[in-house]
């Protein structure tokens, strides 16, 4: 690795910081709800070394633990993890000219919070392969490290609903929602959505209306832009 | 570890996995249309609302905009904390500490 490299790597390792120290409680409260529902600090390891998305984790602990079967719950992590598909496909203009092993190593990485933290950063910079390694890698180590963590103390904790800890995974979403809120079309795609997304879970089974609404919304976002874009 | 537990993380690690190597390794060798790129830009926050309202406003099978639902009541602080810090950490332990003065508040009644 040269100079340059190293210099990029410490500047996604600072990049990181607000990720980290939102993965600390979040990552924590999985690691205790996950073994109150029976899992072993083995398997919150492998899990979060291996599947590394928040979300899909919470709703996989829950389902292991209601006895669901390998089948549904491997096809609902699928559709809640495939609004990646859309952030990796955010992020790839910045990788183009990385090689096909390396994008498969940061492509690993990508997650709500480092997909924030990137695209934020590329409003203004040029994101470098040594950034991105620097803060998935920070990244990813803080979500395994808090996830055993709360795991080990899970154990001695009882009834953590009583604690507000299973708040944790919505309020992360609130913080996240808000830092995407720029203006005033960001505001009506994200009400559609959260609208639609209401409508359609009454009316369906499964978690199918996170993806319809979701794509459902960022269409007619597109269409108000072309619209309002005629009128001016 | 029992072998259904390692069964079903190897493979929700490859269903993760796949949606975010796939678009990276694709789309960066052809060139996207501009229009995909402002819808795409869209995406996160309509999938973030998507997935947080139902979980607000349905913490069971039906919808529930009772003074009684906790999740509601609790959002209320955290996205004021949200919308003045900008800042994941502090959002998410305002989001924990409301709601276990919720449940305290609740435990009284």
């Amino acid at each position: 690795m040269n100079a340059h490299v190293i210099t990029e790597f410490k500047k996604g390792m600072k990049a990181a910081l607000p990720v980290v120290i939102g993965y600390i409680p979040i990552g924590i409260a999985f690691g205790i709800l996950a073994s109150g529902q029976g899992l072993t600090t083995g398997s919150v390891f492998l899990m979060s070394l291996t599947v590394y998305a928040g979300s899909a984790q919470f709703i996989a602990a829950a389902m292991m633990a209601g006895g669901a079967e390998v089948v549904s719950v491997v096809s609902t992590t699928f559709l809640v993890n495939l609004r990646h598909l859309l952030m990796s496909a955010a992020l790839s203009p910045y990788m183009k000219k990385f090689p096909a092993g390396l994008q498969s190593v940061i492509a690993f990485g990508i997650t709500d919070e480092t997909f924030a933290v990137s695209e934020n950063y590329a409003q203004s910079n040029e994101p470098s392969e040594g950034f991105f390694l620097g803060l998935h890698l920070a990244s990813h180590i803080t979500w395994i490290l808090s996830t055993v963590l709360g795991a080990i103390f899970g154990a001695s904790l009882t009834e953590t609903t009583k604690w507000g800890i299973d708040f944790a995974l919505s309020a992360m979403f609130i913080g996240l929602l808000v830092m995407q809120l720029k203006d005033s079309k960001s505001l009506i795609v994200s009400l559609l959505a959260g609208l639609l997304s209401l409508v359609l879970k009454m009316s369906l089974k499964g978690n199918y209306n996170v993806i319809v609404a979701a794509i459902a919304a960022a269409t007619a976002g597109v269409i108000i832009e072309r619209w309002n874009g005629k009128q001016s | 570890m029992e072998r259904k537990t390692v069964l079903i993380i190897m493979a929700m690690s490859i269903v993760t996995y796949l949606p975010r190597v796939l678009p990276v390794l694709l789309l960066s060798r052809v060139r996207m249309p501009e229009w995909f790129m402002r819808w795409l830009k869209h995406i996160p926050a309509a999938v973030l609302s998507a997935l947080l309202v139902p979980a607000i406003l349905m913490p069971g099978d039906t919808v529930d905009v009772r003074l009684a639902n906790r999740n509601l009541l609790a959002a209320i602080p955290c996205f004021i904390a949200a919308f003045r810090t900008k800042n994941l950490f502090i959002t998410v332990i305002t989001g924990i500490i409301s709601m276990l003065l919720l449940n305290l508040v609740f435990s009284l009644f």
